[in-house]
Formats: C-alpha cells, sequence, structure tokens
C-alpha cells in the first residue's frame, strides 16, 4: 500500500512536474524576460523564439546526456583503470583489455556471440518472411500472425521458463515431462538427452528461444512491406507465366530488400545484448557464455569493474557500425 | 494467393497446412507451461502435459486403507474408497512387486485370514476374523484411469503464500510500481523535445535528430556502472527513484524518435493557420499536437511498458537483489536457480507475471504494430 502511494505521487510529482517546467518557462519568456510588448516587442519575439526550442528539449537532453552518451565515456574511461582498495582507481592503459583477452570464458564469449550473431538473425527474419508470406492471402492469416506476434509481449526470463520445460530431461525409464525429448524418444531416440548440457548445440537450443521472440518482429515488419508491393510487378510476372515461387523470390524478395536489412541489423542489436536468457537457463555453464552475461559476471559478481567495463566496450564496439549506418540513412531521409 | 490465375489447390493446402504448423510450433510452448500451471506437482511430475487433456492410465502411489470398522457376523468389516473423485480402476494389488496382481471385483486372500476386495470404481472391502482397530490396514497399489483433472492450488500458493522469502504477490507490485512511472513520465519529456525536432526551426536540429538515431542502438549494458556511481554521488542509492530515472533515460531515445516521425506526418497547414492566430506554441503543442498525436503516444507507451515490465537486467541494478526488493523476472530467475524442479511454483509464477502483458499485448496489438511499423529505422 505504502508503495502504491509512493508510486502515485512519483507520478504525480513526475507528471505535474514537467507539465509546470514547461508552461512556467514559456510564461517566463514571453511574458517576463522577453515581453511581446513595449518597444521592443518585435526583437523580443524573435529572441523568445530563439530560446524557446531549447526550453522544450532541456529536460529531453539532460537525461539523454546523463543516462546514454556520459555512460559511453564513463565506461571508456572505467575501462582504462583498474579501482584499487580505498575507493582510488589507478591508470593501467590497456591492461583490463589484455587480461581480458586472456580469458578463456572471455574467448568462449566471443565464440558464442559470433554464433548468435549469425544463426538468431538469419532464422528469425526466415521464419518472419516465411510466417509473413504464408499468412498474408488466407482467411485466418490475422488470427495466426497475431498467434506467432505473441511472444514479443513475453519476457525472455519468461519465454527462458517456457523452454526449460520443453528442454526438460528425465532419467531414461521415467516418463518424459519435456516435450522435445518425449518427441526425440517416439521418432526413435535411444536415451532421453539433457539438451542443456550439449557444448555447442546447447547454444543452439537458447538461440531457439531469441528466435522464437524474434519472429513475429520480423514477421509484422516483412508483412507490411510485402503488402506494399505494386501488384502491377506480380500481375505482370503471372502473365509471363511466372509460378508462385518464382513470383515470391525472384520478384517480391528483391523488392522488400531494404525491409529485410532493417529487420536484421534491429535483430543483431538485440542478439547483441542477450543476457536474460542465457542467465536464466545455463548461467553460462557448458559453454553457452555470451559477452552481456560475462560483462555481468564481471561486473556484479566478481566485481571486476576494469574487465567488466573493458567487455562492454566490446559489445559497443560491435554495435558501432550499425549505429553508423543507421546515423547516415537518417540523414539522408532529413534531406 | 488469391490474385494467382489458375493456382492449384493443393498448393492452397499445403500453405494451410504450413500456418498451422507454423502456429503449433510458435503456441505449443507457451500453452504446455499455461496447463501444467493447473496441475498437481505430482502430475506434472509424472506425466506430460500434453496428457493432461485426455483420460489417462497410470499407476497411482500407494494407498493406505482407512476407515470405520463394523462387525457382521462375526467378521469385521472395513468398507470405503480409494479415491475421493472418480477413477477407473484397471488393475491392482497389495505388495509393490506385484501392484497389477488382480482385476478390479477379484477377492485377495492376504495374511492373518483377512480377504480384500477393490471394485472398479475404487471401493474397497476388507474382512478380517479378528478386530483390527489399532493395528495397521494393508496398502494398496492401483492401476486406474484419471480423467482430466486441473487444480486452482498453485495460484493460490504463489500469489498468497511466500515460500522462501520469494513472495510473487509482493515481486507483482514492484513490478508495477516501476512500470507506471517509467512509462508516463518519458512520454511526456519526449513529446515536448519531439515537437521541438519536428516543428521549430533552431541551429542544430539535423544534428540533434541524428544523435537521437545513433543513441537509439547504444547498448544499455555501458551505463549500468557509471550510473550506479552517480546515483551513489548524489544520494538517490539503489531503489525506485533510480530506477525511474534510468528507464525514463533508456526510453527517450525511442520515444522522441518515434514521436517526431509521427508529428512531422501531421498537415503543416494546421500549425501554420495557428501560428497566424496567434496561438503561443505551447498552446499549439498542447491543444492540436498533443491530442492528433494520441497514435503514436499510445505505441511508445506500450513498448515502454512491456518493456518495463519485463525487463530484468536494469531492474537488478538499479534495485537491488534483497527479496522485498526483486521484481517478477528476478524473482523467476532466483525460483529457476532455488527450485528448479518445481515446475507447479515456476509454471504458475511465469503465469503470473506474463498475464499483465499479454492482456496489454491483446488489447492493443493495433498500436503495437503500429509502432513497430514507425520505430524500425527505414
Amino acid at each position: 500500500m505504502e508503495q502504491a502511494i509512493q508510486a502515485l505521487w512519483m507520478i504525480a510529482i513526475g507528471v505535474g512536474g514537467c507539465v509546470g517546467y514547461f508552461f512556467a518557462s514559456n510564461l517566463l519568456i514571453d511574458n517576463v524576460i522577453f515581453p511581446a510588448t513595449g518597444p521592443h516587442a518585435g526583437r523580443n519575439i524573435t529572441r523568445a523564439n530563439l530560446i524557446r526550442p531549447w526550453l522544450f528539449l532541456l529536460p529531453a537532453l539532460i537525461a539523454l546526456g546523463l543516462y546514454l552518451a556520459y555512460p559511453v565515456f564513463a565506461t571508456f574511461w572505467l575501462s582504462l583503470h583498474q579501482q584499487r582498495a580505498g575507493n582510488v582507481s589507478e591508470f593501467v592503459g590497456l591492461s583490463n583489455y589484455h587480461r581480458m583477452l586472456a580469458e578463456p570464458k572471455f574467448r568462449e564469449s566471443m565464440r558464442n556471440n559470433m554464433m548468435w550473431l549469425v544463426v538468431v538473425p538469419a532464422l528469425a527474419t526466415l521464419f518472419g518472411l516465411l510466417a509473413a508470406q504464408l499468412t498474408d492471402r488466407i482467411r485466418w492469416g490475422n488470427i495466426a500472425k497475431s498467434l506467432i506476434f505473441m511472444p514479443m509481449a513475453i519476457s525472455f526470463v519468461g519465454a527462458s521458463v517456457i523452454w526449460k520445460l520443453v528442454y526438460d530431461t528425465r532419467p531414461a525409464g521415467q516418463e518424459q515431462i519435456g516435450i522435445l525429448n518425449a518427441v526425440y524418444l517416439w521418432f526413435g531416440g535411444t536415451a532421453p538427452q539433457t539438451w542443456l548440457t550439449i557444448p555447442l548445440w546447447n547454444n543452439l537450443f537458447l538461440m531457439i528461444v531469441l528466435i522464437w521472440i524474434q519472429a513475429g518482429f520480423a514477421m509484422v515488419i516483412l508483412s507490411a512491406a510485402l503488402r506494399a508491393i505494386p501488384e502491377e510487378t506480380i500481375e505482370a510476372a503471372i502473365l509471363d507465366g511466372a509460378n508462385p515461387f518464382q513470383i515470391f523470390f525472384r520478384i517480391k524478395v528483391p523488392q522488400i530488400r531494404g525491409t529485410i536489412i532493417v529487420v536484421w541489423t534491429t535483430i543483431t542489436i538485440t542478439v547483441l545484448k542477450v543476457f536474460d536468457i542465457v542467465l536464466a537457463m545455463t548461467n553460462g555453464q557448458w559453454e553457452t557464455q555470451v559477452l552481456a552475461n560475462y560483462m555481468f559476471d564481471k561486473l556484479f559478481r566478481a566485481g571486476d569493474w576494469g574487465v567488466g567495463s573493458a567487455s562492454a566496450m566490446v559489445i559497443m564496439l560491435l554495435v558501432t557500425p550499425i549505429l553508423i549506418w543507421n546515423v547516415i540513412n537518417a540523414r539522408r531521409e532529413m534531406r | 494467393m488469391d490474385n494467382i490465375a489458375g493456382r492449384k489447390p493443393a498448393l492452397a493446402w499445403a500453405v494451410h497446412i504450413s500456418v498451422v504448423a507454423l502456429v503449433l510450433l510458435w503456441v505449443l510452448p507457451t500453452f504446455g507451461l499455461l496447463v501444467s500451471s493447473f496441475r498437481t506437482g505430482d502430475q506434472i511430475s509424472t506425466s506430460g502435459w500434453w496428457r493432461a487433456l485426455t483420460t489417462q492410465e497410470q499407476q497411482l502411489p500407494p494407498i493406505r486403507l482407512a476407515g470405520d470398522e463394523a462387525e457382521v457376523d462375526g467378521t469385521f468389516v472395513i468398507e470405503g474408497a480409494l479415491f475421493s473423485n472418480a477413477r477407473q480402476v484397471s488393475a491392482w494389488g497389495t505388495s509393490s512387486r506385484a501392484p497389477d496382481a488382480f482385476a478390479p471385483g477379484d477377492v485377495a486372500e492376504l495374511a492373518d485370514g483377512q480377504t480384500l476386495t477393490v471394485g472398479p470404481t475404487g471401493s474397497f472391502r476388507l474382512t478380517s476374523p479378528v478386530s483390527l482397530e489399532g493395528s495397521r490396514l494393508p496398502r494398496v497399489f492401483a492401476s486406474a484411469a484419471t480423467p482430466p483433472e486441473f487444480t486452482l492450488r498453485n495460484y493460490r500458493t504463489v500469489l498468497f503464500t511466500p515460500s522462501a522469502g520469494q513472495s510473487i504477490g509482493q515481486a507483482f507490485l514492484n513490478t508495477l510500481t516501476v512500470a507506471i512511472p517509467a512509462t508516463i513520465i518519458p512520454i511526456l519529456i519526449a513529446a515536448f523535445a519531439a515537437y521541438a525536432l519536428a516543428w521549430m526551426d533552431f541551429p542544430g536540429r539535423a544534428l540533434l535528430v541524428a544523435a537521437v538515431v545513433g543513441l537509439l542502438v547504444v547498448p544499455l549494458q555501458l551505463a549500468l556502472i557509471p550510473l550506479l556511481q552517480l546515483h551513489n554521488a548524489i544520494g538517490i542509492g539503489k531503489g525506485y527513484l533510480g530506477i525511474w530515472l534510468a528507464h525514463t533515460g533508456f526510453g527517450l531515445p525511442l520515444a522522441i524518435y518515434l514521436l517526431r516521425n509521427y508529428m512531422v506526418s501531421l498537415p503543416r497547414d494546421i500549425i501554420e493557420n495557428a501560428r497566424v492566430d496567434g496561438a503561443t506554441e505551447f498552446q499549439i503543442f498542447l491543444k492540436i499536437i498533443l491530442p492528433l498525436s494520441f497514435p503514436a503516444l499510445a505505441s511508445f507507451a506500450i513498448f515502454q511498458f512491456l518493456w518495463t515490465w519485463n525487463d530484468l537486467l536494469v531492474a537488478l541494478v538499479f534495485l537491488g537483489t534483497g527479496n522485498d526488493q526483486l521484481v517478477l523476472t528476478g524473482t523467476l530467475v532466483n525460483l529457476l536457480g532455488s527450485r528448479g524442479g518445481d515446475w507447479e511454483i515456476l509454471a504458475t509464477s511465469a503465469f503470473v507475471s506474463i498475464a499483465v502483458p499479454l492482456v496489454v499485448f491483446f488489447a492493443m496489438q493495433r498500436y503495437l504494430v503500429r509502432g513497430l511499423l514507425a520505430g524500425s529505422v527505414k
């Protein structure tokens, strides 16, 4: 109850504060500092309009600067320093990076992350494209879409619980309660497998969880793109005698290539940040470590801020090409 | 593929079947957990959830006979029922080595001249030449067909009985406390900023838009330690204020980006007419732009709500890991670690945690799709 009141207060203060700030600052600039009356009315209006955008932007700029821009530099700084006893930090150059590169767990994380980067965007986009094309032209397509899209609403942790039941293993002889083992035995598998402890393959079983979540996102975007394809191109292909597969691969897919790239890069960014699934399902055991979980381990379990920040910088480095590409595209669009 | 001339019925069927297969693949894992959350721990660990929907044959755990004794013609008789619910006995026995020794209705000769018979519905009759008062009655092993049986007990346990300090009810409240202010505050800040970026002329505007696009993809992993240090330095420490601010910061780039894109597409005439009529920028924003931008505001609100509700990392770092500070996702991770085998608790807790986002998802799907389409950088 106390908590609910606190939350209500926060909403009231937050909302009231924001509205109050915008209202009061506008009032101040229009009536007190640069009043639109008197001998300098014209000049004052111009000046007020020069300042006003920054009034509107100020809270957002502070929040963005403090919570997203500053940490990039602070993390870089931390990655070059080592914490010493008594809350002092000492400049150590690149030694954190050297220590990190020497760790087998880091190399394992890099290898796994690379696998994630290839497999997850590819399969999620593929399944999304398949679902978009198949559901677009059938009568109950919208229901099917909404069911495939549903995992988007489920947390990574919730999804991990869901899939842990799928992968569950009981000793041989007992009845299997995980559907994967049940199917595996039914198709003639010899003994129940503990799927999450088989090195390399277990990575795939973790990836399936993310593919399951992201395919719906890919489907929604690609479905909209498929619908935007001009009908004439398809009609022309039909008249020329193309079969449905040729129409799909030769006519439709090339026309939505741009959207496919967008979907691919968006999922790539999600993959780079994947943390919850690995933490909840294996916590990096059995060679399933990934960068984000490695970083969390270093920062909050080992308390090694130097190496932790260094691995965070590695994630930043991997995201940077996409960041630059996005910014270039956005600038081109603004013109 | 309606528009394809001379389409083949076989192909249409193949499409339908593939879609059914895809949908099943996507729904079954969740459905399995949902079914499991309505079963008892015993049921979950002895049979797969897909068997729960049909009547199934299974060997029950041993049942110790119990009942009041009556004397009939010099023999002592105990009558009663093995189960309290409807089950069909297919075989039974009195020893674990031969649990299927007798068919329903058979009479078993036990030691000391006792006889036992179990009927097809689970009623039993035990007779003995001497009084059984105070002695241990025999155990019965029965194989029975059990009709589908579901219980709501798991939900009662999970919601109202904290176990090992992990209270899902408390975590639910915590999550709500995190998610709602963390959804509302960034919308407000972003709306003003988006309006400035869309409709006000000032030097550096293009640069700021580009910066927002860039910040969209900055991994929030980088922000953890610096911000924790910052919060400690300014005295916020770990707590709700800190996590609200953090979520606000992390949500802003998407909010500004979505809202700006939407506001730019509003007709220029409306805004310029209002300016000519002498409306101040603040009035234009409040009375014209904000109401017109409702769809974009709703889209972002859903995104941010789902994201803050489902988040684990930010909550672990900025709220803390004590039992009374955990949000639903954090509690679930702990349960996976400490009670990984108790599927009835896990399944039910997971469903409590995903129920709210699922309701929001199905109710507001339209806005979510619209937001996705606008939000993916073209």
